[in-house]
């Protein structure tokens, strides 16, 4: 939470240690290095973790691990996970409109839109689960004594550069890759770390199994690239990449184990979204069969 | 699938390899999700108040006490079989379990203490638990533990034949162990053939281990070693029990099934034996027909049992630790 | 069982958790109303207790609800971002889940059904549909029925009592996430879980009138499907009052979707997994005591494995437990009611003086309340009327055939087409056998399953139009009537 001013009563508040999130806990960057985040106004706010390129391979093993158990979850509890996101959000609203405010200096009407839309976001990406496979799959007419029919299935672990904005931005970039049974490695805005580490607090406790998503901050020029050439990483979002020089080196580096790609840029995030961000991790899968006696 | 016409056919099933491997491979399949579900389904059942006292007293009779360690010494062996006679010194309605399960060169130290307490000793054997050995070395293991005084021989079976494809292999091997369960007296040590279901994988395979092991004559079927996950499960206990009730529809004969492995509490336990009575019927709810291969479960019978008459949850602590 | 020594002791679910008042109103405009006068008492098929009575409206109240429900969606609903919407139902869902045990102890006092069935199936399925459509209410434009699908406005539904919380939700669910109002009537022999549905409503906050119960029988029902203001009809029920909406409908501008009765095959062939064919068959049947409509009554096993799966059918019905619907440990409970279970006595005599061979595992049936035994009957034939008749009750026609092909003409042969069921290790044959049955639903290796991702509905006289699924918005949405 935003630190109120300690001058004006005689307590003293208790800080929160903002850390990573991976495989469900948070521990601090292996490195030990952490850099100072400021608010809007250019005051300290809290150290945020460095995260190293060990923190990285680490959130790819913790994703990897957990990407069997979530992936064999059927849709309809993954739908319910996301939803469960939804809700401990919108619990925690205040504290969110409070950070998005201290933290970019947003006004309170902007804050709230904002944490709105997120909430939003997440309840419609968690409808998404048991219905994506109706609308981009389907039995095939194909010419032939033959049960044809296409299916599809997540592609792996991805790994997601998010955009600066720490609430809407992450949300909007991870609830599609998780939603369809990816799991995700993330780097948080690199400016606006803190309340994307509050936002793992909220998953932590939304009965999103550890692994599932986890989430590094720190610059993005240092990290990314050890996850865009990390060989078990299926995909990359490159979403939240600034520098042309940098995303075109990153595709660069995916390009060696052929992960699926989705260039840098944000669309209108509070927009209702378009199915792009879902379909783009996904693997289609046809299966055929004979019918006869 | 039409197992009872086929009851007279079985000498010439294993007359070959080939007519083995064809009678295996003709038995009706499993269907893992129908198998799974079904397993589940009667997991639900409420077993309350005089059914569950029933059940506490039953499975504590079913148990074999087991220690299959590295680290086993007699006097580990020892305070184990006193326990088998006494689960609950402060309770003498408490019934003995069924059998001491340890490894062959503890078979002596078990007999000391068990004596004629009617607690018998079950010996692992056969190379146990992986059954990579010549089959003279299984052999002679299994002599040792009857020539010590094992009551019960559970052996493993040659999952790699058997994998292989190569059933009269693994037919003859478990034939040739059931003689050398044969005693100078006439009777004979029981056989339990373990088939490390977490090996064989596929519910079809359980089910042919299964008939291969009835037909070669073992007493009982198991499940696993407890060295190997997975271990017991509900479905594959279902799927070894109605293949003794196949059996016995089909030769008459009736064989003994043991889960082993990862079974810990009494609502487990309880579980696999409404799955017992409702699959098996009656007959089977006896430990000359079941048994829970378990070394953990007892004490937590042993707590639901104090529950149940004191109204009170337990703790460990009023438990001994063998 | 009856030598068991592990004789299962009663295991009662307890009935505290439910609080049945003893009057209820029509819910309408959001408030629990008084009808025009008359009542009707509904009782527990178990005990014949009777639990409540329920006001019966006439055609004024249906009026009243349907006023209601139109001014609801021209006010409120049909305004309302679907986004809006999906979270009321999301709400809703939640509170299902939250009151599970409750509503399932309710359904199963109320209808008889075990505790087992209704705390394991019928009421998880119903907050899943409920999840399930508050996820489509703001994506009905991903749905393939158009860039903007519509709304009609006012659904008029009637459901039947053999799933009476479940079926709510399968019409409530998808009527609201595609933007349109209900007015629904429960069974007259089961409307206790709507009455629960309508303060789960209120709980929810839901603008009043999107959601009106009416209770009462057969009139009501007609006042409703026949009222000029109401745009949708959705019926589950019998294939005899089916047909009488879709003459009533006639000429009108309202859109009908029907799901009516069954006959369904349950074919076994010789490389079936044989025990979980076993499973199949006694779930096809004896699940909900074979009140469904989909229920596999006709079993075609082939000629050369008859003896055997019969046998084992028969050890298997020795270990149903039918009675009390509280006991957790019930597997077939009570008839819904005294005329539902003469009627099943009566096809049952039917079959009997025919010439097939009845059979049922000795059973001891409780002194009071409505109570069949499963029963089996063999050496039945396709000219046999339990062969064409749907019971509706813990009854199966056994009957042989030699061939796929064979068992591909008698299981078509029906004027009903709801579903089927085949058993076989074969993947090849059971694909050529499901393109060749004729109904709406083909379970292989299975039977009896129910998914709210999942379409449901009817060939030939089982009925048109689809429950469940992307399939099941279409029904509710502008375009084809």
């Amino acid at each position: 939470m935003v630190r109120t001013s300690s001058r004006t009563t005689e307590r003293i508040d208790v800080r929160k240690t903002y850390k990573l999130y991976v495989g469900g806990s948070f521990p601090r960057s292996e490195s030990g290095r952490s850099y100072a985040v400021t608010d809007a106004r250019g005051r300290f706010w809290a150290n945020a973790s460095h995260a190293s390129r060990k923190d990285a391979r680490d959130a790819v093993t913790a994703a990897r691990s957990a990407f069997g158990g979530w992936s064999a979850r059927p849709a309809y509890n993954r739908g319910q996970v996301v939803y469960r996101i939804a809700e401990v959000l919108e619990d925690r609203r205040d504290q969110f409109e409070a950070e998005l405010r201290a933290a970019e200096g947003a006004t309170a009407a902007k804050a709230r839109a904002q944490v709105d839309a997120s909430v939003d976001r997440l309840v419609w990406y968690a409808g998404w689960a048991d219905k994506l496979a109706q609308v981009t799959g389907g039995a095939n007419p194909v010419a032939g004594p033959y049960f044809n029919h296409t299916a599809p299935e997540p592609s792996g672990v991805v790994a997601v550069v998010a955009p600066t904005s720490p609430l809407l931005g992450l949300v909007s970039v991870v609830a599609p890759v998780i939603v369809t049974g990816n799991t995700a490695v993330v780097i948080a805005s690199e400016p606006y770390p803190l309340t994307s580490i509050t936002l793992a607090e909220v998953m932590a406790t939304s009965d999103v199994p550890g692994g599932v998503v986890n989430v590094l901050t720190g610059p993005q020029a240092e990290i990314a690239p050890w996850l865009a050439s990390h060989m078990d990483v299926n995909g990359i979002d490159l979403t939240g990449v600034g520098d042309v020089e940098l995303g075109r080196n990153l595709e660069i580096e995916a390009a060696e184990n052929l992960k699926r790609v989705r260039r840098p840029g944000v669309e209108d995030l509070l927009a209702t979204p378009a199915l792009d961000r879902m379909t783009t991790f996904q693997e289609h899968k046809t299966v055929w069969h004979p019918m006869g006696l | 699938m039409t197992l009872l016409s086929s009851a007279g056919s079985f000498t010439d099933a294993t007359s070959s390899d080939a007519s083995l491997h064809r009678f295996l491979h003709g038995l009706p399949g499993v269907d893992q999700v129908g198998v799974e579900q079904r397993a589940a389904g009667l997991g639900t059942r409420s077993i309350k108040t005089s059914a569950k006292e029933f059940a506490i007293d039953l499975a504590i009779r079913m148990v074999d006490l087991t220690t299959l360690e590295g680290s086993d010494t007699p006097g580990k062996v020892r305070a184990l079989a006193s326990k088998a006679m006494r689960p609950d010194p402060a309770d003498q309605t408490c019934p003995p379990v069924a059998a001491v399960c340890v490894y062959p060169d503890m078979v002596p130290f078990a007999k000391e203490t068990l004596g004629a307490s009617g607690v018998r000793v079950a010996s692992v054997a056969t190379a146990f638990p992986s059954g990579r050995a010549a089959r003279d070395v299984k052999l002679a293991d299994v002599n040792d533990a009857v020539d010590a005084g094992a009551d019960e021989i559970d052996m493993v079976i040659d999952r790699g034949a058997f994998l292989a494809g190569r059933y009269l292999e693994v037919y003859e091997e478990i034939a040739a162990v059931r003689e050398a369960c044969a005693r100078p007296d006439g009777r004979s040590a029981h056989l339990k053939v373990i088939f490390e279901t977490g090996e064989l994988q596929t519910y079809d395979n359980v089910r042919r281990a299964s008939w291969l092991a009835m037909l070669a004559g073992g007493h009982f079927i198991k499940t696993s070693t407890g060295k190997v996950q997975p271990a017991a499960t509900l479905p594959v206990t279902l799927v070894m029990l109605e293949a003794v009730r196949d059996f016995r529809e089909a030769t008459g004969q009736m064989v003994g099934v043991k889960p082993a492995g990862g079974i810990r509490s009494t609502k487990d336990a309880i579980k696999y034996l409404v799955m017992v009575n409702e699959t098996c019927g009656p007959d089977w709810l006896d430990p000359d027909w079941f048994r829970f291969g378990a070394s953990t479960l007892l004490n937590d019978l042993l707590m639901q049992r104090t529950k149940m008459t004191t109204g009170r949850y337990s703790g460990p602590d009023y438990f001994t630790l063998d | 069982m009856a030598n068991d020594p592990f004789d299962y002791a009663p295991a009662p679910e307890s009935r505290s958790v439910v609080d049945i008042k003893s009057s209820y109103g029509l819910f309408i405009n959001g408030e629990f109303v008084a009808g025009g006068g008359k009542s009707f008492k509904t009782i527990s098929p178990s005990t014949e207790e009777v639990l409540s009575e329920v006001a019966e409206a006439d055609a004024d109240d249906v009026d009243k609800a349907v006023k209601a429900a139109r001014r609801a969606y021209s006010r409120v609903w049909s305004r309302m971002s679907g986004a809006e919407r999906g979270k009321y139902l999301f709400r809703i869902a939640r509170i299902i889940q939250e009151r599970a045990r409750e509503i399932a102890v309710l359904e199963s006092i109320d209808n008889g059904k075990p505790i087992k069935e209704s705390r394991d199936v019928d009421i998880p399925t119903a907050a899943a549909h409920f999840f399930y459509y508050a996820g489509w209410a703001d994506k009905l434009e991903h749905a393939g029925f158009g860039p903007d699908p519509q709304s009609l406005g006012v659904a008029g539904q009637v459901i039947p009592w053999n799933f009476p919380f479940l079926m709510l939700a399968w019409k409530i669910a998808p009527a609201l996430a595609t933007g349109n109002t209900v007015v629904l009537k429960p069974a007259e022999t089961t409307p206790l879980t709507a009455l629960l549905f309508a303060e789960i409503c209120q709980q929810a906050d839901l603008p009043p009138g999107v959601v009106n119960i009416v209770t009462g029988a057969g009139t009501t029902g007609q006042a409703l499907v026949s009222h000029e203001d109401v745009d949708k009809v959705a019926f589950t029920g019998s294939t005899a009052v089916g047909r009488a909406i879709a003459r009533a409908v006639a000429g009108s501008r309202k859109k009908v979707t029907l799901e009516l009765g069954g006959k369904a095959a349950n074919i076994v062939f010789d490389d079936a997994p044989i025990d979980q064919a076993i499973e199949g068959i006694v779930t096809g049947i004896f699940f909900n005591q074979g009140h469904v409509c989909c229920a596999g009554s006709r079993l075609l096993v082939q000629e050369s494995v008859a003896e055997e799966v019969l046998e084992r059918l028969k050890r298997r019905m020795g270990t149903l437990r039918v009675g009390d619907p509280l006991d957790k440990n019930t597997d077939v409970g009570a008839i819904n009611s005294d005329r539902q279970l003469q009627r099943i006595r009566e096809l049952a005599d039917v079959g009997e003086a025919e010439g097939a061979g009845r059979w049922s595992p000795t059973c001891d049936l409780p002194d009071h309340g409505f109570w069949f035994p499963p029963t089996i009957f063999t050496g039945v034939s396709q000219a046999h009327r339990i062969a064409r008749e749907e019971i509706f009750g813990p009854v199966l026609s056994v009957l042989t055939f030699r061939t796929p092909k064979e068992a591909v003409e008698k299981a078509n042969n029906t004027p009903y087409g709801l579903s089927a069921g085949i058993w076989s290790d074969k993947g090849s044959r059971t694909l050529w056998m499901a393109g060749q049955l004729r109904a709406g639903v083909v379970w292989s290796n299975t039977f009896n399953k129910f998914d709210p991702a999942s379409p449901f509905g009817g060939y030939k006289e089982s009925g048109y139009g689809r429950e469940g699924g992307r399939h099941g918005l279409e029904g509710y949405l502008k375009g084809g009537q």
